[in-house]
């Protein structure tokens, strides 16, 4: 999973401190894919690093969108990103699906679903 | 943007988790335009939460090259988009995402937009050749959008047929007056906006149907 000690993208870019220089999140989460912490979650949660612990924290209180963690713990997206992605891959967060994840016929309820929404506001 | 003021207190982690247990879908809308014309103002005039900025890093000598490991003395920038949310309901939550207003930032733009629903380019009559770019981008994607003139006190006043073709955009195109700054007109653009997607997911049905029988 990790990269090899001479490639550069580690090295050059210090926010990926935190997720030892990896750079490429296991899994394609979207900027609006939104984020629960799972049952067990918070739990287990509580043994990892000070970063997932405040994350597991966040997403159990109402989901968060993964644009809505990195801001929120002041970090560039694509660190955010594979931490997420490390935290859906261990049970801690489950992330849920986009609207454009349907077949026609979902994607045309969710919107009208949306439109009725914002008709209320 | 950092967020400040939230205490690490697992003595109540036993507690039930307060998000719904079922599936939730999200969605998002793209606000688009030209630097300073009031994307951010009108995602704050809808949004539930004051606008978010997240941070995506780019390393700038790799732009448009295949692999940019291969690129000596590179160098990183970072663009930051502003977003907002409303949350319809306990299972549906629509994110706002405002574009980078700098064109030289187009990696951004594909992240943003994959998989809206739809998009609004916002326009001020002042300059409106910064609208050019997003509506050539919207097109080529075919994503649904729709043109928002942001009135702006002391722009000239154009009438929305001049504007169309200054813009030169399709009849089918939404073509609308807004104020930005203001709720309810902000309220009513997301509302033409999803109007507008979801006739064109219709036609789209209908034309699945009509192929099959």
């Amino acid at each position: 999973m990790g990269h090899s000690r001479d490639d550069p993208r580690g090295a050059l870019v210090r926010p990926y401190a935190v997720t030892r220089g990896r750079t490429e999140p296991t899994q394609a989460i979207a900027i609006e894919a939104v984020l629960v912490t799972s049952p067990h979650g918070l739990q287990e949660a509580q043994f990892t690093e000070r970063d997932r612990r405040t994350i597991a924290m966040l997403c159990s209180e109402r989901p968060q969108s993964m644009a809505e963690i990195a801001a929120y713990l002041g970090m560039p997206l694509g660190v955010g990103r594979v931490l997420v992605s490390d935290m859906v891959s261990a049970g801690i967060l489950i992330l849920h699906t986009t609207e454009d994840s349907g077949d026609l016929g979902q994607r045309i309820d969710v919107l009208e679903r949306v439109l009725v929404g914002l008709r209320r506001l | 943007m950092y967020w400040k003021g939230y205490s690490l207190d697992f003595a109540d982690s036993e507690r039930s988790s307060a998000a719904p247990a079922g599936p939730i879908t999200s969605a998002k809308i793209v606000i688009a335009g030209g630097f300073g014309v009031g994307k951010t103002t009108m995602v704050g005039a809808v949004s539930e939460i004051t606008p978010l900025t997240t941070e995506a890093m780019m390393t700038v000598a790799g732009i448009g090259l295949d692999d940019p490991s291969k690129v000596p003395n590179k160098m990183t920038t970072t663009v930051a988009m502003d977003f907002g949310r409303i949350t319809i309901s306990q299972d549906l939550i629509l994110y706002l995402f405002g574009t980078p207003g700098q064109t030289r930032f187009w990696f951004m733009w594909d992240e943003i937009c994959r998989g809206a629903i739809g998009a609004v380019v916002l326009v001020d009559t002042r300059r409106v050749e910064d609208s050019f770019a997003p509506i050539d981008f919207f097109e080529s994607r075919s994503i649904p959008y729709l043109v928002a003139v942001n009135c702006f006190d002391g722009a000239p006043y154009y009438e929305m047929e001049e504007i169309r073709e200054a813009l030169t955009i399709n009849r089918n195109v939404p073509l609308l007056p807004c104020d930005a700054r203001k709720r309810e007109s902000a309220k009513q653009i997301l509302i033409d906006v999803v109007r507008h997607a979801l006739s064109l997911l219709h036609v789209e049905r209908a034309r699945a149907s009509a192929g099959m029988s």
